[in-house]
């Protein structure tokens, strides 16, 4: 049981067993939420530190909270204030958090493969809290969780996911844990923002919003990088807004009980309007609740058995 | 290396009679079940919790609350233990606040479990008083814990395990003694 | 110094010769080849079941001095040449300061004169800087020694300049090698564009970036009338363009390294560093594609690229590493392993590749293995396989993702000019 190896740096990398074990544990560890007490004892004495390369207050105030919760000692290191500025490699900044004794590194970077090279580098639990476009397991995690808790189940859902799938790394994340449990996945979004052979990750690749919420039973929405629109990718946010951003007109062509989520901070008016962000579809409040009880649920079962360093049995 | 079953060392029978005599015990320790409520560890302490609560019902002709308790967060041998336990669900259904819980477990042994269960209920609030019943009482403590309810005092030595089997959990009621052995 | 290879099988295209031979060296040129050949006061190399070939050259490599001798040098980049089996380098122009003035061509062949282990053939700049926008002065490089002009490492993103440099190029009958890349369809990449950049979250480079130029190029070259190599090429697109463009009769000539036609860009699963080259390792069907090219002729030759880099310069985040790997201590072997013994490329084919078509691109002269020529000689055995263990090069590199392979085809003697640059350790007992 527990995971095959000493880091998260991928759905890709895990099996669906692995997947669901987290999503099982991360069962248990959501009831903190109702407690006055917030903590466990189960990490005591362990140090977790976030090094964070690109800014993010969501997701690095999950992990903290997270590993808070379980007693780890946190500390966050923002490239502002660490010695990056001072031109220190990525290798050299793990092997410095790795000497003051962290057992976990919780790594947030622009780059893809950073955290992979980071593993590479310590002995200590790396988890890949985002790396460039290529993926956000955690993030995934929490979406395969809050889709089995409205829904019951995945497997044989139909989950579409709408928007910049090119620069996603929610997407790939979702992809590989949406097809893993025997989900069909549909990824939409302006033919300039699709990745090439996108399709050969098993998914179905449509342009058209209207083909990709027809009969989807979820439907994940992704954040648009207004500064993309420079680069010339689209022609407007006017443009992009009008075809793929999801309104109530829009929401009334899906199926009646579809369940709505979108990663967050979302820009409002421009991927989804806020009246759908707060309508009862959308779970996306429950989505942030549900992502400190999965992160939970990886610092324990990368926190187990055998040494540090070793593959956990 | 395999377990072999060494001593039965309680049946069926033995099971139920120990646990109608730890019932007349938390009764008369509690002086009724105004405030008594009872809490089984996972996986066993669970329905020996429920078949006591029954057995209090029984004497008293009420009904009692009954909660499942997950310590596995709060093991202390997380880090060296070779096999991560998977962690599931606590469901006590009741405020355990200003109540007189009753926790209840199969075997105590080194008494670190109930070191957990401890710390675990006082997570979730207050209670006036915590008791301990167990159905066997190995020895070899290591931390000062002791149980207020004993079905039965089994004396082992350290390399013997203690198996208790229960119908809900493993289709047949007996505590029996085993032993490692080399295949 | 005289040296007899006794027992070899001579493999010698230009000669049309592949037989059993004794090869007498003397005065560093060959003075006999013959069935039996018995001469007194000689070293003697027994090579029964080794072949003997005409020198190896590699026609793209990065010697890096002057500038980045930390990477390498003349000397260790020859070393590891002659390691390799290569009796020549022709090395490119992006030094520090660059080979874009007569100057900077001279130091390169007057160190190479004194630490260089097989010969050095520079490439000069086409535009001063390598900048793309002023021709460097080709009368004076040639002068100096260049074999070619090259921008190597930067395309030449102006048409109009391109044009201007082949049309001025011929006139020093050089060849103008082509790193072909159009820099706005590449820009920001770090792998080949496709499933596995993809899956991997890395930007992508385009086949098109690549095959883009090399149209242009051959446009140009038919426009112009120049003589056109292009450099690494590596999709099946830019095959099929030089294929059609030798068709139609025009002046272009091209080369594959080694790992264009051994590796997909599958092997960047993992971020492993040293597989981050330019241009990118491609999908599989571009592989094949080169792969057929180099059997059937259409590539002209195999150079390596060879692009030593620091362990600081890789050892970062993927899109970060500086591109390159180095190359010329595992060519021959991958080529062996992965063209000859397939059946893909003769022995025949691959001197060929190795030997003379390089020397024709350059326009050297490459009489091969017949008397009164240069003695340039490699001897390799292509049966014998060895684990690829970067400790052991010569190249004060380490970057090449092909660690832990096991290849055939060892280097037993490399022959520069009657010398022996490099004998295996232990191959065959003297006398």
């Amino acid at each position: 049981m527990a995971l095959k190896h000493k880091d998260l740096l991928g759905l890709e990398y895990l099996d669906r067993d692995e997947i669901e074990t987290i999503l099982d544990t991360a069962v248990p560890m959501k009831e903190i939420f109702t407690r006055d007490i917030k903590k466990l004892p189960t990490l005591r004495g362990k140090t977790m530190v976030n090094l964070f390369y690109e800014p993010s207050t969501r997701t690095r105030t999950s992990f903290e909270l997270a590993g808070k919760w379980m007693s780890a000692d946190v500390t966050n290191i923002a490239t502002s204030t660490s010695s990056v500025a001072k031109g220190e490699s990525l290798k050299d900044t793990a092997r410095t958090i790795e000497a003051l004794g962290a057992n976990f590194i919780v790594i947030r970077h622009q780059m893809a493969g950073a955290p992979h090279l980071v593993a590479r580098t310590v002995r200590a639990s790396v988890v890949n809290a985002g790396d460039g476009r290529h993926e956000h397991p955690t993030q995934a995690l929490l979406d395969l969780f809050t889709i089995r808790e409205r829904l019951g189940r995945i497997e044989g859902l139909k989950v579409a996911i709408v928007g910049d799938i090119l620069h996603s790394r929610v997407a790939r994340s979702n992809i590989w844990g949406l097809t893993k449990l025997g989900a069909h996945v549909t990824v939409c979004g302006p033919r300039t923002l699709i990745p090439p052979d996108v399709s050969r990750m098993g998914v179905e690749v449509t342009t058209s919003l209207d083909e990709a919420l027809a009969g989807s039973d979820v439907v994940n929405v992704l954040r648009m990088q207004l500064e993309r629109q420079k680069k010339g990718l689209f022609p407007s946010i006017r443009e992009y807004s009008d075809l793929y951003g999801l309104t109530r007109e829009k929401v009334k062509k899906c199926k009646p009980d579809v369940l709505i989520l979108h990663p967050g901070p979302a820009n409002l008016g421009v991927e989804i309007t806020e009246e759908v962000a707060e309508s009862p579809s959308a779970a996306v409040h429950q989505q942030v609740t549900n992502g400190v009880a999965c992160r939970m649920a990886v610092l324990y079962l990368l926190s187990g058995g055998g040494k540090p360093g070793e593959v956990a049995a | 290396m395999t377990l072999v079953d060494k001593a039965q060392i309680m049946d069926g029978d033995g099971m139920r009679r120990a646990i109608v005599r730890i019932a007349h015990e938390i009764l008369e320790k509690n002086r009724g079940t105004e405030n008594l409520a009872l809490v089984g560890i996972r996986t066993r302490g669970f329905p020996l919790a429920e078949r006591l609560a029954a057995a209090i019902g029984q004497i008293e002709q009420r009904s009692l609350a009954v909660g499942i308790l997950d310590i596995t967060l709060y093991r202390d041998d997380l880090t060296t233990i070779d096999v991560q336990p998977q962690v599931r669900k606590t469901e006590i259904p009741f405020d355990v606040t200003r109540k007189d819980i009753v926790l209840v477990d199969d075997v105590i042994f080194t008494g670190r479990t109930a070191r957990a269960a401890l710390d675990a209920i006082m997570d979730l609030g207050r209670p006036s008083r915590i008791h301990l019943a167990v159905l066997v009482d190995r020895g070899h403590r290591e931390v000062p814990i002791r149980p207020d309810y004993v079905g039965k005092n089994v004396p082992t030595s350290r390399r013997e395990i203690i198996c208790v089997r229960l119908k809900e959990v493993d289709g047949r009621d007996e505590v029996v003694i085993q032993e490692p052995q080399d295949s | 110094m005289r040296l007899l290879l006794k027992g070899g099988r001579v493999v010698d295209p230009r000669n049309g010769l592949d037989e059993t031979r004794d090869v007498l060296i003397e005065g560093g040129k060959v003075l006999a080849v013959d069935a039996t050949i018995d001469a007194e006061g000689v070293r003697t190399l027994g090579v029964e079941g080794k072949v003997v070939v005409p020198g190896l050259i590699d026609m793209h490599v990065h010697l890096r001095e002057p500038g980045r001798e930390d990477e390498e040098t003349i000397e260790s980049g020859t070393r590891a040449a002659a390691r390799g089996g290569f009796v020549a380098v022709a090395c490119m122009p992006n030094t520090n300061p660059p080979l874009d003035t007569g100057a900077a061509v001279r130091f390169v062949v007057s160190r190479a004169r004194e630490t260089g282990h097989v010969r050095v053939l520079p490439v000069g700049a086409i535009t001063k800087g390598l900048a793309g926008a002023e021709l460097a002065e080709a009368g004076e490089l040639r002068r100096a020694g260049a074999v070619a002009v090259s921008d190597d490492g930067h395309p030449v993103m102006n048409s109009g300049i391109m044009r201007h440099a082949m049309e001025y190029a011929c006139m020093f009958d050089l060849p103008i090698i082509s790193h072909a890349e159009d820099a706005e369809l590449s820009a920001g990449g770090a792998m080949n564009e496709g499933y596995w950049s993809t899956r991997l979250g890395l930007p992508g480079i385009p086949a098109a970036a690549e095959e883009a130029m090399v149209a242009r190029d051959i446009l140009l070259a038919g426009l112009t009338g120049a003589r056109l190599h292009i450099a690494h090429v590596s999709t099946a697109g830019s095959v099929e363009l030089v294929r059609r463009a030798k068709e139609k009769g025009v002046a272009v000539t091209c080369e594959a390294t080694p790992h264009h036609f051994s590796l997909t860009d599958e092997a960047v699963a993992g971020y492993d560093t040293n597989t981050k080259v330019n241009p990118p390792l491609r999908c599989a069907s571009d592989v094949e594609a080169v792969r057929r090219g180099l059997a059937d002729g259409v590539i002209d030759a195999i150079a390596s690229d060879h692009a030593p880099h620091t362990v600081e310069e890789k050892e970062v985040e993927y899109e970060l590493a500086a591109f390159g790997m180095i190359g010329l201590e595992t060519s021959l072997a991958l080529a062996v392993t992965g063209l000859v013994r397939p059946g893909l490329l003769t022995l025949d084919q691959l001197v060929e590749r190795m030997s003379c078509g390089p020397a024709r691109i350059l326009g050297l002269d490459w009489p091969g293995i017949v008397p009164g020529a240069e003695a340039n000689i490699t001897v390799i055995d292509p049966d014998a396989s060895f684990l690829v263990d970067p400790a052991e090069f010569a190249s004060l590199s380490r970057n090449t993702p092909f660690a832990g392979r096991r290849l055939f085809g060892k280097v037993a003697a490399t022959i520069v000019a009657g010398k022996l640059a490099y004998e295996a350790p232990g191959v065959w007992p003297t006398r």
